[in-house]
């Protein structure tokens, strides 16, 4: 590091932060980010951020220091069972043994990393290790690598004939894309939209695929899930054909598994065969890179003189228009009370001509995120989904800055998730980042509190976000701009200085404190079951939807 | 829950690599995922190439063992995962140590039992014998139950090694 200026090295104020930095920065440029941290607590810091990457499929590289290799096992000062503690949440680890291992380990390393389903890898390193010798030889070859683990990447031609020979007969079809066709690459975003062009076909994304269609396109019915529109859930129920590329019906998507999209003929295409049948039983699974199926599959397509047929079509986007017009993601911001909605719907259109990239944390905002704020462009939007972190938003805010020293980068947070990692105002400070923390400040813990009203008969219990700092002076106090938006009337402008700022804004918007997040699909309900706005809560929630989470 | 389909006893031979972690990879996996070992033997079985092969019976839906099998795929130093329940015909076996405790009648029971069971006897004291038995896990049950009723007894069973039947070979 000392000597080596090529590398890059950002001193962060925590690890966990080092490790979300690195997934914003591999999120937002396809890349694999590196992660540099110390022995014992250093790792286990690193753990939550090791497993929001292995839960959403992004390549990091974490190295980790270890006490000297006679010291292992002797309970030494600062030694963590590193590779014992990080096997289940890494997608590989190296414990290394002799210093001419590490040129083969580090290259597999990365290649691991980034190949096939992208993940986490952690490479433990001693001490002794550390301190010899190892030079890099570029003669070495990398045959180790290739003997184990070749991920299949392109797909079988039969399964792909036999794919195309179910999307012509479907009637009710449905494309449902997920973080599998950002993490094959912006090309992969460029054939979806072929495929959706060609077929007309009704098109709906996870939370992690958002941005691989461009929300502005015709065919785009909003995300899915427990937070999705009425259209596309709806649309999800009743189709006959389902297409899911790069998704791994996540249960925040399916809702009630016996319920979930009952009459319909499912086709899935996963980098990773270990996704196939795990929470709904398939048709047909496509294996391999979701671009390469996709391509394959427009060229099949043509080979087959694929067309939609047009009567069912317009029946069935006629059917779509009217689960359309119910305008599930309306509101009505009045009086001086901002709402959150609006609060990003204007974030929204006054950054929309921006390079924008958005980070969140988790909760409340994090949906309103993913619903009011649309994205044109994939690796735009770097948000936990399968892990669900709070705290991931500013530090991934952070590596995503890094890689983008022009962009515009905002953190849309909530006022507690924001806390969790706030210490690295401190590393923005340093590195002169100009992250725009944009705070939905509600003064609650606001999506606990939602289920806590809807579920437990609100019963408010240490949701309340008590002793808030005043964000504004502490902007202040590391040396950045603090802006606070207390009404409807004050918030264009703070939104506008917030971007006309150089250097990085904490921006608290006071914003209302006991909306809800709607459209929701209770835990344990179908997609037919949704509960669009307060007057559709009373007794929407299951018994058997009460215990799951 | 949603999978209501009956529950089957596989047998599933891995081919790993033999590195430092391997077995708690996939170890791991099993009680990470709430997946079943009934048993799991394990041993290096070429040098050379650094390869052991894990044998190990495990039970669950179709669905289950589908997953248990695409998972342990997925792992980098895993180089083969069969399932030899599905690809059809193979043997079994199993080896297991028995010692029996008892005298008088019992005991020449016990000799009489280990007979026909094709035991062999490994150790005997004047109170004691300790037999070697090999052969399907119901059988090495079954022996054990005799011998249960014919004394006190220790037993060491080392699970289930197995193979497919014919000439093709795996890796
Ligand atoms: C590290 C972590 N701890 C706890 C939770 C559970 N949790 C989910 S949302 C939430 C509240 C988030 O509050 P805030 O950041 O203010 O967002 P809001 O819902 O109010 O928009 C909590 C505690 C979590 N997701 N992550
Ligand atoms: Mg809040």
């Amino acid at each position: 590091m000392f000597t080596k200026k090529k590398i890059r090295h950002i001193l962060v104020r925590h690890e966990q932060a080092a490790v979300h930095a690195a997934e914003g920065y591999a999120r937002s440029t396809g890349k694999t980010g590196v992660v540099l941290v110390t022995s014992g607590p250093g790792a286990t810091n690193a753990v939550t951020g090791l497993t929001d990457a292995m839960m959403d499929s992004i390549p990091v590289v974490c190295l980790t220091g270890q006490v000297p290799s006679h010291l292992i096992g002797t309970d030494a000062f600062q030694e963590a069972d590193t590779s014992g503690i990080t096997r289940p949440c890494t997608k590989y680890n190296y414990l290394i043994k002799e210093s001419d291992e590490l040129q083969a380990h580090v290259e597999e390393a990365f290649y691991v990393a980034r190949t096939g389903r992208p993940g986490p890898v952690v490479i433990d390193l001693p001490k002794d290790i550390l301190m010899l010798d190892a030079p890099y030889s570029p003669a070495k070859a990398k045959t180790q690598v290739a003997r184990r683990y070749n991920p299949v990447t392109t797909p079988d031609p039969e399964a792909i004939k036999k794919a195309v020979e179910m999307m012509k007969v479907a009637k009710k079809p449905v494309i449902y894309g997920g973080g599998g066709i950002i993490n094959s690459g912006p090309d992969a975003s460029q054939s979806l939209t072929q495929l959706v062009n060609e077929t007309g076909w009704p098109t709906t994304l996870t939370l992690m695929g958002l941005g691989e269609l461009d929300a502005s396109h015709d065919n785009f019915l909003g995300m899915l899930g427990m937070h999705g529109t009425y259209e596309a859930n709806l649309a999800m129920y009743n189709c006959d054909f389902m297409l899911n590329i790069g998704a791994r019906f996540d249960d925040r998507v399916t809702g009630r598994l016996s319920d979930f999209a009952p009459t319909s003929v499912k086709v899935h295409a996963d980098i990773d065969p270990s996704s196939i049948n795990k929470n709904v039983r398939v048709d047909l699974a496509l294996i391999g890179d979701a671009n390469e199926i996709i391509q394959a599959l427009l060229a099949e397509m043509k080979a087959q003189g694929f067309e939609s047929h047009k009567g069912d079509m317009k029946k069935w986007w006629s059917a779509i228009e009217g689960w359309r017009a119910r305008q599930c993601l309306a509101y009505k911001q009045t009086g001086d009370i901002i709402k959150p909605q609006h609060a990003i719907h204007r974030l929204y259109e006054m950054t929309k001509d921006r390079e924008v990239y958005v980070t969140t944390e988790v909760g409340q905002h994090q949906m309103w995120a993913a619903q009011y704020f649309n994205f044109h462009k994939p690796n735009r939007w770097m948000t936990s989904g399968g892990l669900g972190t709070m705290g991931y938003g500013l530090p991934a805010a952070m590596g995503v800055q890094v890689a983008h020293p022009d962009a515009t980068v905002i953190d849309i947070a909530g006022e507690a998730s924001f806390m969790m990692n706030m210490q690295e105002l401190s590393t923005l400070a340093q590195y002169r980042l100009p992250v725009k923390m944009f705070i939905i400040n509600n003064e609650w813990m606001g999506m606990v509190r939602q289920w806590q009203q809807l579920i437990h008969g609100g019963r408010y219990s240490e949701s309340y976000s008590a002793s808030l700092p005043d964000f504004e002076k502490l902007a202040d106090t590391f040396g950045m701009k603090g802006l606070v938006a207390h009404t409807a009337d004050d918030l264009d402008g703070v939104i506008a200085e917030m971007l006309a700022t150089d250097g990085p804004v904490i921006a608290d918007i006071r914003v209302a404190k006991e909306e809800n997040c709607f459209p929701m699909i209770p835990s344990g309900a179908a997609h037919c079951d949704m509960i669009l706005g307060p007057e559709d809560t009373e007794d929407a929630i299951s018994e058997e939807g009460k215990v799951l989470v | 829950m949603f999978d209501k389909s009956k529950v089957e006893r596989h047998t599933i031979s891995i081919l790993v690599e033999n590195e430092p972690g391997v077995l708690a990879r996939v170890i791991g996996l099993f009680s990470g995922r709430g997946y079943n070992i009934e048993c799991l033997t394990v041993s290096e079985v070429d040098a050379h190439k650094k390869l052991s092969r894990i044998s190990l019976v495990t039970t669950g839906t179709p669905m289950v063992i589908e997953q248990i099998e695409e998972q342990l795929r997925r792992q980098v130093p895993v180089y083969s995962v069969q399932d030899l329940t599905v690809k059809g015909p193979h043997v079994e076996r199993e080896l297991a140590l028995v010692k029996i405790v008892n005298s008088g009648d019992k005991r020449v029971e016990a000799l009489r039992v280990a007979d026909s069971f094709r035991a062999r006897t490994l150790d005997s004291t004047l109170e004691s014998f300790i037999f070697e038995v090999t052969g399907s896990s119901s059988k090495i049950s079954a022996f054990i139950d005799l011998m249960g009723s014919l004394g006190a007894i220790e037993i060491a069973r080392t699970g289930v090694s197995a193979m497919s039947r014919g000439s093709e070979i795996d890796y």
